[in-house]
């Protein structure tokens, strides 16, 4: 492990690398916009990449809440196998909305399955919890980017910084629901901290699917989704934008990595003092 | 064009600046372990 984490390093950052330039150089300009539209391949790979963070934050926190009651585990994974079957079914039979595949669909709904079993299998309940703490606070530092480099994009194209519409400010709630999620953590000082967080987190992480579809479902100033969704995009700026996301994925999986271990590192520490405070002997 | 380079140097400002509180935090840590090695 020790090994993989510096040739990982070194991989992601030759990944951004030439993530980099195929955002700058490769992909085509674009005919309105011009090269500030480049901004995409920064904006909507960070955007992605958050709700999935915000999603591992959940998973994790459903996990933290259920685990130690049998019932509510057996209903937990049972609604996770339902998803995953239910989604796989439903896409083929139900009617979507026009421009979504029947197939990524049910590839999503297995998806979150597979997550769901994949955390059980790999984590113990203490361990959901910091994966819980490192997902949420990987997350907000790439939801503030998104919220940052929106506006630089909306500027010169919309001719403002900012305007309230659906998608733009679920957004900000979103960030601002992660954000005082980690207050509560840092200075809550009740022995329920880990417990009202992971409930918080239950409740923050409804706002993901509002943010999404938004844009779908509202009228709003931000433009209309290009990939599903009836929108349509051009296969080389595709590209460039999956390669980006990629790189991304492949950055917020180290930098939580990292967060992963300081925090359990940090748990031992806390451990080891709270003991060593308590074998002492009193001086009074 | 502004635009965008504000934009790149940005997100890399807010990743940089993440990590940066990270290592910070890692040097802590490593000063505690210290502490009750002692």
């Amino acid at each position: 492990m020790k090994r993989l984490f510096p040739l990982l390093g070194v991989l992601t950052a030759a990944l951004l690398t030439y993530a980099l330039y195929a955002a700058l150089e490769i992909a085509p300009r674009e005919a309105t916009m011009g090269d500030v539209q480049r901004i995409f391949y920064y904006h909507v790979p960070s955007a992605w990449t958050a709700f999935l963070l915000f999603f591992l934050n959940f998973v994790a926190s459903v996990q933290y809440l259920v685990r130690p009651h049998p019932l509510a585990d057996r209903l937990a994974k049972w609604v996770a196998i339902a998803i995953g079957v239910g989604s796989s079914i439903g896409a083929f039979v139900m009617p979507l909305p026009a421009g979504v595949e029947p197939g990524s669909v049910a590839t999503t709904g297995l998806a979150i399955t597979g997550i769901y079993f994949l955390i059980r299998k790999c984590f113990s309940l203490e361990a959901t919890d910091a994966l819980a703490v490192t997902t949420a606070e990987v997350g907000v530092v790439f939801c503030t980017v998104v919220l940052v480099t929106g506006p630089l994009w909306a500027r010169p194209v919309w001719g403002i910084w900012w305007t309230w519409d659906v998608r733009l400010t679920s957004t900000l709630v979103l960030w601002l629901i992660y954000v005082s999620y980690l207050m509560l953590r840092r200075f809550s000082s009740s022995g329920q901290t880990a417990i009202l967080a992971a409930a918080l987190a239950v409740f923050g992480a409804l706002d993901v699917p509002l943010v999404y579809f938004s844009i779908w479902i509202f009228r709003t100033q931000h433009p209309q989704p290009v990939i599903g969704g009836g929108g349509s995009i051009d296969p080389r700026m595709l590209r460039v934008l999956l390669i980006n996301w990629l790189a991304f994925l492949c950055f917020a999986f180290l930098v939580c990595w990292s967060r992963y271990r300081l925090e359990m590192v940090k748990r031992e520490v806390d451990e080891k003092q709270a003991m060593e405070s308590l074998a002492e002997p009193r001086g009074v | 064009m502004n635009f965008l380079y504000a934009a790149l140097a940005a997100t890399w400002a807010i990743h940089v600046g993440y990590l940066i509180t990270l290592v910070r935090r890692y040097s802590r840590l490593k000063a505690e372990i210290e502490e009750l090695k002692k």
